[in-house]
């Protein structure tokens, strides 16, 4: 589709495009990250790949390799 | 006679070129135009307004794109990395290589989780998708596609269905039986059309509904049942090579990057394009909602990702570094958000710290360029796979 388009047609989606966004509501950084870093805080502790998961529970510890013949 | 010559009333500097000639005066609009017949002609061939072309729009535009820094900068107080030096620093990492999926005969290029957290589904070049047990490393299905490059697939809500296309410009969705011997090929489902290489695919919260991505520059919504377009999304202006759901219940919008240095919000209700964002340097392979849903980030070939703040309208955040010269193929957040996994064309597997910015750990294990990264839905382990033919899971 973009290809088919001439170099005018792109420039007047763009231009019609940034019209639109320059009036687009906005908040502040700070308050935001500060969000974002509560969010992450509060879920930080149930993060396996950071915290580990004990081997008994990780299902791919498992002892894959051992069989016993008898 | 030559059609150059006219009865000239007027001789002077032209309206549009100003240089001084014979000038044919006409009305538009009962605007009077005086231009030299040059310029008229210029004029009815391009079908433009007074005054009106490349360049004018290109300044134009250039302009919007200025008051729009602006706008944003006016917000940006303060750095993500700031605000975050009081958080704790992430203790070293235990992850190793897991399971090595074996199996596929060339490039691994795609890969998604089932929502139980032990399938997969891999598609490679060859045109094989593979569904794997995670745990038991079984392949469960195999299915082989009519066409090379299977760029995309992603497997079903439900766990009953996967959806792959690439070079054959579609995405078909196969339902999976548990009869070993019935042949999934046979109930394949062409679902999206598309006039160039499937680049993405994704489930929308059911298995009724498909969002493709597309090498011809739009993305689309599709009804799996009928295979009727339900919505298509234009604004791009090249290739997209990415697209990603935002994780909520209701969810209605999606982010997509391509080829044209851009990622792009859009609302899958009415096709708008929300928010654009144009920070990076060459093409965005891969974007990535953050578990919020109120962020997203990108991975590019300019060898950066970069996190984007969708409130505040910006970016907040580079992982980079001057040793990483190789571009980003693919990105994905562990379950806190905390973490940044990001695959490269270096074989490595980079763990960047969101908050902080710096890099916690480097992965080592592929022989080739990772393909595709992506995190079980219960964050317990994450996958990679890459050129080398096989996948990786690290936990």
């Amino acid at each position: 589709m973009a290809r088919d388009m001439s170099d005018k047609e792109i420039l007047k989606m763009e231009l019609e495009q940034l019209k639109k966004e320059v009036n687009t509501p906005r908040t502040p950084v700070g308050v935001n990250c500060a969000d974002t870093i509560t969010y992450v805080e509060s879920r930080i502790a149930e993060d396996m790949l950071i915290k580990g998961v004990p081997d008994d529970k990780n299902p791919y510890k498992g002892d894959k390799g051992g069989c016993i013949i008898t | 006679m030559c059609d150059q010559t006219f009865m000239a009333i007027t001789f002077g500097p032209c309206d549009s070129c100003s240089k001084a000639s014979p000038l044919m005066n006409i009305y538009i609009k009962s605007d009077p135009i005086n231009y030299c017949s040059f310029c008229m002609e210029m004029m009815a061939c391009q079908a433009l307004q007074s005054g009106e072309s490349l360049a004018t729009l290109k300044s134009e535009s250039d302009s919007l794109k200025k008051k729009l820094e602006e706008e944003r900068a006016k917000l940006h107080d303060v750095e993500l990395n700031q605000v975050a030096e009081k958080v704790e620093l992430v203790s070293a990492l235990s992850i190793r290589t897991r399971r090595v999926l074996k199996g596929h005969g060339n490039k691994v290029l795609c890969m998604d989780w089932c929502k139980d957290k032990r399938r997969l589904v891999s598609s490679s070049q060859d045109g094989k998708v593979i569904v794997w047990d995670g745990y038991t490393l079984n392949k469960e299905h195999a299915v082989t596609m009519p066409c090379t490059w299977v760029m995309a697939c992603a497997y079903a809500p439900s766990g009953c269905a996967v959806a792959c296309g690439g070079l054959d410009n579609k995405c078909s969705v196969y339902p999976l039986s548990l009869d070993k011997n019935e042949n999934l090929a046979a109930k394949k489902k062409s679902v999206a059309m598309h006039t160039n290489y499937l680049s993405g695919c994704s489930f929308t919260n059911s298995d009724m509904q498909l969002l493709t991505s597309s090498g011809d520059g739009t993305c689309a919504l599709w009804d799996v049942e009928s295979g009727q377009l339900l919505q298509s999304f234009h604004g791009h202006t090249a290739d997209v090579l990415s697209l990603n759901l935002a994780p909520s219940e209701t969810g209605n919008t999606f982010v997509s990057g391509g080829c044209d240095k851009k990622a792009n919000v859009w609302d899958m209700r009415s096709g708008q394009n929300v928010q654009s964002f144009e920070t990076h340097d060459s093409d965005i392979n891969c974007v990535k909602y953050y578990p919020t849903g109120d962020a997203f980030a990108s991975a590019s070939d300019d060898g950066t990702c970069r996190l984007y703040d969708l409130r505040a309208d910006r970016e907040v955040a580079v992982y980079q570094k001057d040793s990483i010269i190789f571009g980003a193929s693919s990105v994905d957040f562990s379950l806190s958000g905390r973490l940044l996994f990001a695959g490269y064309n270096d074989y490595t597997i980079n763990v960047w710290d969101v908050l902080k910015g710096n890099r916690i750990s480097i992965l080592f294990g592929h022989e080739n360029r990772v393909s595709c990264v992506k995190v079980s839905p219960d964050g317990t382990s994450f996958a990679s796979a890459s050129w080398d033919t096989s996948l990786r899971i690290w936990a």
